[in-house]
């Protein structure tokens, strides 16, 4: 296995699948000639051509529509959208064609069909760049929402997405792509809808995906120094939610703290929180915490920034918290 | 054209025209529900432009889909029976009047949020240009629909990657209740094709003849590598937008000299006076549409409702 970056990962997975599969195609915004604002596509116009890595106008309705026809004809379109800020651009596409298209005609539409969006806070883009709007996608059922927190993810859960028959928001954290891990070469494959153990542990369980992944990690660490074993479960996919090892983990330390980059309200853990009070109410000890964004629009002041954002004390305390 | 083919055409008006009437009591007897956009008086608008494409051709339309449905081969039955919500509907009652579809016969729906289905058709044209087909998209809006971003962003988008699709704006007058004065800044709608360099062309939708010339000249140049082309189509709806439609903003007088213009009785008298078909033999047609639309009716009531799973298979392909 070898160690590479989050960008290295999701790049081998789209290289790898266009190679293997002449039906898949990219198409978004600066992917071709500039080779993809994050570098993701870098080298892939030179080899694979104009037609299957295509440059498009700023116009995100016409490339996630674009996209979701291209797919009804049986090719497999990855849609680029520079930043999931730009998806509210697409919304009707994304949430009320791509997600409604295989129901609502009676199952004969198929639309195997990929976004790739990159998402987050932490950079100074200021409110209208900095967001985290996972939990708005992952509330439309007939869409899956995958945010991968490793390489290895990364690369598995894209190739899985990509060989998908249904549409798939496949959400990346700009800040996670620097981040290395180990990487499984060649075809390998992480199933949507899976959660994992990331951590082991028995004290507290904490529910978390994506760039707060690493965040808790950082803070369980931190937590195993004072004698506190912190289990991490990490998402992965959103929806479909795979619940099974959060009850599993709960059940076992009986408390829980769910960590994500966006706003608490209607979010991720809230949707967490009360999955486990329906699910495994006989074993709460404790009320379970959310460790959140503060809501606000996010300021591009750099302090105050990360002030607003989830930090690896914000885990600590919440973990405390509940013990 | 054969006269079997002029009678075609007929016979298609005629169905669709009968079919809407029934469609119309049906659901004032509440057997349908939601919304219903009748076509009544734009007949000759998909019926012209239909006859003329392959089976390969893709087709592809907003919510005021049942005559473009009929016009694609679809039966009379998985049509009403889509109205009345019953499993045997062509989208198994899952869409019902606005997203009717059968894409084993090219017809990619019925698409209810105005303009949404434009970006769509350039997909399915850039399916077809990436596998090397030589097969047209000709996807079908009505005048409200240009006026929105998708419009702009799917017609430029055609014409940078040189797609080939029709882009058919069939020019009802109005967008609701809105007429198209009130509601965009050219009332000759087909000058926004100019903004994006793309060759634009004019016809009469009252008459089905008028409206296939100009589809087959079209599809012919779209197919041998044109790039996209954009047609406005002048037509009428006779019916309110949609049932219960007070009409408020058009004066009977102005509804009554379109009717005049009725599409199917100005191609009855043109049938007549080309002699290609007698009156007596132009009745037996109307005779055997209301037969096919009673059938269907019938059809429509007698079966069954779908199951619930239909709704729980159909959210994913991989559940």
């Amino acid at each position: 296995m070898a160690r590479i970056t989050m960008r290295e990962a999701i790049s081998q997975a789209l290289w790898e699948e266009m190679e293997r599969d002449p039906k898949v195609f990219i198409l978004g915004e600066e992917v071709g000639v500039w080779g993809g604002t994050y570098a993701v596509t870098k080298g892939f116009y030179d080899h694979f051509g104009a037609d299957r890595v295509r440059d498009t106008p700023i116009a995100e309705a016409a490339i996630i529509g674009g996209a979701i026809g291209a797919a009804l004809t049986g090719l497999r379109p990855v849609a680029e959208l520079m930043t999931i800020n730009f998806a509210f651009s697409a919304f009707d596409h994304i949430v009320n064609q791509a997600a409604k298209m295989h129901m609502m005609f009676g199952g004969q539409m198929v639309l195997p069909l990929v976004i790739r969006a990159v998402g987050g806070g932490g950079r100074q883009l200021g409110a209208t760049h900095s967001q985290t709007p996972d939990a708005i996608f992952a509330h439309f059922p007939g869409l899956k929402v995958v945010a991968p927190g490793t390489p290895a993810d990364a690369k598995g859960l894209l190739k899985a997405a990509i060989r998908s028959q249904d549409p798939i928001l496949f959400i990346e954290h700009a800040t996670l792509y620097q981040t290395r891990g180990e990487v499984p070469e060649g075809d390998y494959i992480v199933p949507i809808g899976k959660s994992t153990v990331a951590r082991p542990g028995k004290d507290v369980t904490i529910v978390t995906y994506s760039k707060m992944l690493e965040i808790s990690l950082k803070a369980a660490e931190a937590l195993a120094k004072e004698g506190i074993e912190a289990e991490i479960v990490d998402l992965r996919s959103l929806r479909p939610l795979d619940m099974d090892p959060v009850i599993e983990s709960f059940k076992k330390t009986n408390r829980a703290v769910v960590v994500e980059e966006g706003w608490k309200s209607f979010g991720v853990g809230s949707e967490i929180a009360a999955r486990i009070y329906e699910e495994a109410f006989d074993y709460v000890d404790a009320p379970v915490k959310r460790v959140a964004q503060t809501e606000v629009p996010l300021p591009y002041n750099h302090t105050l920034e990360q002030m607003m954002l989830p930090k690896v004390e914000d885990v600590i305390s919440a973990v405390k918290e509940v013990l | 054209m054969e006269k079997s083919d002029y009678l075609n055409l007929f016979h298609q008006m005629v169905v669709i025209r009968r079919l809407e009437e029934r469609a119309a009591e049906l659901y004032q007897q509440g057997k349908i529900g939601g919304f219903l956009h009748l076509y009544i008086g734009q007949e000759a608008v998909s019926t012209g432009l239909i006859s003329v494409r392959r089976p390969e051709d893709r087709i592809i339309t907003a919510y005021r889909d049942h005559g473009v449905a009929i016009n694609c081969g679809l039966s009379a039955k998985e049509v009403m029976a889509e109205l009345l919500g019953k499993a045997t509907g062509c989208s198994q009652g899952m869409g019902g009047s606005m997203h009717m579809a059968d894409v084993k016969k090219n017809f990619w729906g019925g698409h209810a949020i105005v303009g949404a289905h434009l970006p769509i058709a350039a997909g399915l044209a850039l399916g077809d240009l990436y596998q090397n087909q030589k097969a047209v998209t000709m996807c079908m809006f009505g005048d409200g629909a240009t006026n929105i971003g998708y419009f702009h962003e799917a017609l430029n988008l055609s014409k940078v990657w040189n797609l080939p699709i029709l882009w058919v704006c069939e020019n009802n007058q109005y967008g609701m209740g809105t007429s198209v004065e009130r509601a965009s800044a050219v009332s000759d709608i087909r000058q926004k094709a100019d903004g994006y360099a793309m060759k634009n062309h004019q016809v009469d939708g009252m008459d089905v003849l008028k409206v296939r010339e100009m589809a087959a000249k079209l599809f012919e140049e779209i197919r041998a590598g044109s790039g996209p082309q954009f047609l406005e189509v002048d037509t009428y709806r006779f019916r309110g937008h949609s049932m219960g439609d007070p009409e408020r903003y058009r004066s009977s007088d102005e509804v009554h000299r379109w009717q005049e213009n009725d599409p199917i009785g100005i191609y009855h008298k043109k049938l007549v006076e080309m002699q290609m078909a007698g009156d007596a033999e132009l009745n037996h047609q109307v005779d055997l549409a209301e037969q096919e639309v009673s059938e269907a009716v019938a059809f429509a009531e007698t079966s069954p409702e779908p199951t619930v799973d239909v709704v729980f298979n159909n959210v994913y392909v991989e559940n």
